[in-house]
């Protein structure tokens, strides 16, 4: 009961993060109808600019805050500079030129900064809390928590009680009639980009404190384990992401706690085989137009 | 000229690409034993994205399990090598065929995007597979040595014997997906991509269709696999992992999306670029080599494979069809932007 109860609380931290990756691709898949492959390698080229600004100022707070706006910057350059000139409705190129987008970012960051894995220290400690004889979160793991809550429900208040909101929904379900209605459907596709690898750049951000240290490859796993969970939740559906999210990160936790490390990702592989097999567009999917 | 028939031309091609094998050093006919891997998986990825539209990010995972049926099926036959070897190959085509129908069966429930989730999510969990299953975990297994015949031993060495394998299984992997390219199966993959209800109605089943394009796409790249295993003696995941995956998305993009001749282009440059690039950087400073190392060329291929896309989607094949005067072509090939 003990190690169910240690296995768990790591898990709901561990789902925070990946929620909230996830939550990033949603938000990207919605503004404009591409899975963005690149976003792994995005955020992490913004954790290093964390890493360099808390190298520098010795302050983790002003290093979180440069990776924020890094990812923001980069997010807005890769849609005005790169997505915004393929042809629109077509998801084949979109995940081409991303791929393209990966390759480019993290072989350039390997050539800036080396390949090694650098250490990245947390601000609070990684030591969990004892309750009661139970090791449960540590002090980080609550850090991480509410930070991903913080950020989810801010981008829920935007996106569901907000003009702006509106008007990046209203870009996203119809372009047309929301130019006609006077939304710039341009900027809010930008502006989705943005917030993404913004959010992105957080949770890689949180995740790497926690795993062997900061390298160009550091968000892969993160990334294929937050697509499987977008597509789970359904690419359309932000509460799907989130659910998801911290049903994987139970799942992996658990699977490598009680069986093995090496089965998580096959357990979360035939989690989404299993999802997709039932229902192809995911669990939360609304429902499409038939076609026959 | 005459167009000559399909077989004809392909063998036509191997005699020419055997007989090409002599003017090679042995390291440069192992090279060509790999691209020659490239091209028979390539060439079932180009035929799958070009033709149905279904993005694989997972060909090296069927690749691997081309390998591994390779090396069990050989290392269970006896006999002469010929029918090692035999034996090897269909274990190959069984084992890939096998997990592309798989694949393929889930792949016909679903669009763009998610299929190249679930394919990413299968290259991810291959190493996780290799350790879970009996099937040697990270060290792989070994695939019996293939010795050159007594007839040929004065004449040839291994690595140009195996080349030699390696050129005619390639022909054996990619001639039959040429006919079934230009033949009904490829309209009717054709007709899937344009339009699924229009098709549906002319009784074209989509589902049917995009299994069998996954199915026909799968075992070439197992046979892929299984030239790997001749050629390296062993199959281990390590080798098939994301980056070689990608790898072959660059080939295939950047020979032009849907064609095989593409496909040869492009999977000469992803073998032999890295290696020209990885000899140049070894004349840089140390520490600055060893950055560079691996990295520049993957670099260059992200950056041209972003250029392609975006500037002139059809690739290498378009290109080359501009030299050879432009002889109408049977089919529009699709370009890059062909699902919906």
């Amino acid at each position: 009961m003990d190690r169910f109860v240690f296995l768990f609380s790591a898990g709901l931290a561990r789902g925070a993060v990946l929620a909230l990756f996830a939550l990033s691709l949603v938000i990207v898949w919605r503004a404009a109808r591409v899975v963005n492959f690149a976003q792994a390698a995005l955020a992490v080229a913004a954790v290093y600019a964390a890493f360099a600004v808390t190298a520098a100022t010795g302050s983790y707070s002003a290093g979180l805050a440069a990776g924020l706006a890094s990812g923001a910057l980069l997010g807005a350059l890769a849609e005005r500079g790169l997505m915004r000139r393929l042809g629109a409705n077509a998801p084949l190129p979109g995940i081409i030129v991303a791929i393209g987008l990966v390759m480019v970012v993290q072989a350039g960051l390997a050539i800036g900064f080396g390949p090694e894995h650098r250490p990245m220290h947390p601000p609070f400690s990684q030591r969990p809390f004892v309750i009661g004889g139970v090791p449960v979160l540590s002090p980080y793991d609550l850090f991480t928590l509410i930070a991903a809550g913080v950020v989810m429900g801010g981008l829920a208040l935007l996106f569901n009680r907000s003009s702006l909101g509106l008007q990046m929904r209203a870009a996203a379900f119809a372009p047309e009639t929301a130019r006609l209605l006077g939304v710039r459907v341009s900027r809010m596709v930008t502006l989705g980009w943005t917030l993404a690898v913004a959010a992105a750049s957080l949770a890689a951000l949180l995740l790497v404190p926690n795993e062997l240290g900061l390298n160009p490859h550091a968000a892969d796993l993160l990334f294929v384990n937050a697509f499987a969970v977008a597509v789970i939740g359904g690419l359309d559906s932000p509460a799907g992401a989130l659910i998801a999210g911290i049903g994987v990160g139970l799942l992996g936790s658990l699977v490598t706690g009680y069986v093995s490390a090496s089965a998580s990702p096959l357990a979360v592989l035939a989690l989404l085989t299993l999802v997709l097999l039932v229902r192809p567009g995911g669990l939360f999917a609304a429902k499409e137009a038939r076609t026959a | 000229m005459r167009r000559l028939s399909i077989p004809l031309r392909a063998l036509l091609i191997t005699v020419l690409a055997i007989g090409g094998t002599f003017g090679l050093d042995p390291f440069r006919n192992y090279q060509l034993a790999t691209a020659a891997a490239c091209f028979a998986a390539v060439a079932g990825l180009t035929v799958l994205v070009g033709l149905t539209g279904q993005l694989s990010l997972g060909h090296a995972v069927l690749m691997a399990s081309g390998g591994y049926g390779f090396a069990f099926a050989a290392s269970a036959a006896t006999g002469p090598a010929i029918l090692v070897l035999a034996a090897g190959l269909l274990g190959a085509v069984a084992v890939s065929g096998l997990l592309g129908l798989l694949l393929g069966l889930a792949a016909a429930r679903l669009r763009g995007p998610y299929l190249a989730g679930l394919t990413l999510a299968l290259v991810i969990a291959l190493p996780s597979a290799a350790n879970t299953l009996p099937i040697g975990g990270d060290q792989g297994l070994r695939a019996p040595f293939l010795p050159v015949p007594e007839a040929l031993t004065a004449l040839i060495a291994v690595e140009q014997w195996h080349a030699w394998l390696a050129i005619i299984v390639a022909a054996l992997a990619v001639t039959p997906l040429v006919m079934l390219r230009s033949g009904r199966a490829g309209l009717r993959m054709r007709a899937v991509l344009d339009d699924e209800t229009a098709s549906r109605l002319s009784g074209v089943d989509p589902g049917s269709v995009k299994t069998g394009a996954f199915v026909a796409s799968a075992v070439p790249a197992g046979l892929g696999g299984a030239i790997l295993a001749i050629a390296t003696q062993q199959v281990a995941p390590g080798g098939y992992g994301l980056a070689f995956s990608l790898l072959l998305v660059v080939a295939a993009v950047v020979g032009g999306l849907g064609s095989i001749g593409g496909a040869a282009i492009g999977s000469v440059l992803v073998v032999f670029f890295p290696w020209v690039v990885d000899e140049l950087v070894a004349a840089a400073p140390t520490d600055l080599g060893q950055r560079l190392d691996g990295n520049l060329a993957v670099l260059v291929f992200g950056a041209v494979i972003v250029a392609v896309t975006v500037l002139w989607p059809g690739g290498a094949a378009r290109l080359l069809d501009r030299f050879l005067a432009a002889r109408p072509r049977r089919f529009a090939t699709p370009a890059t932007n062909t699902e919906r």
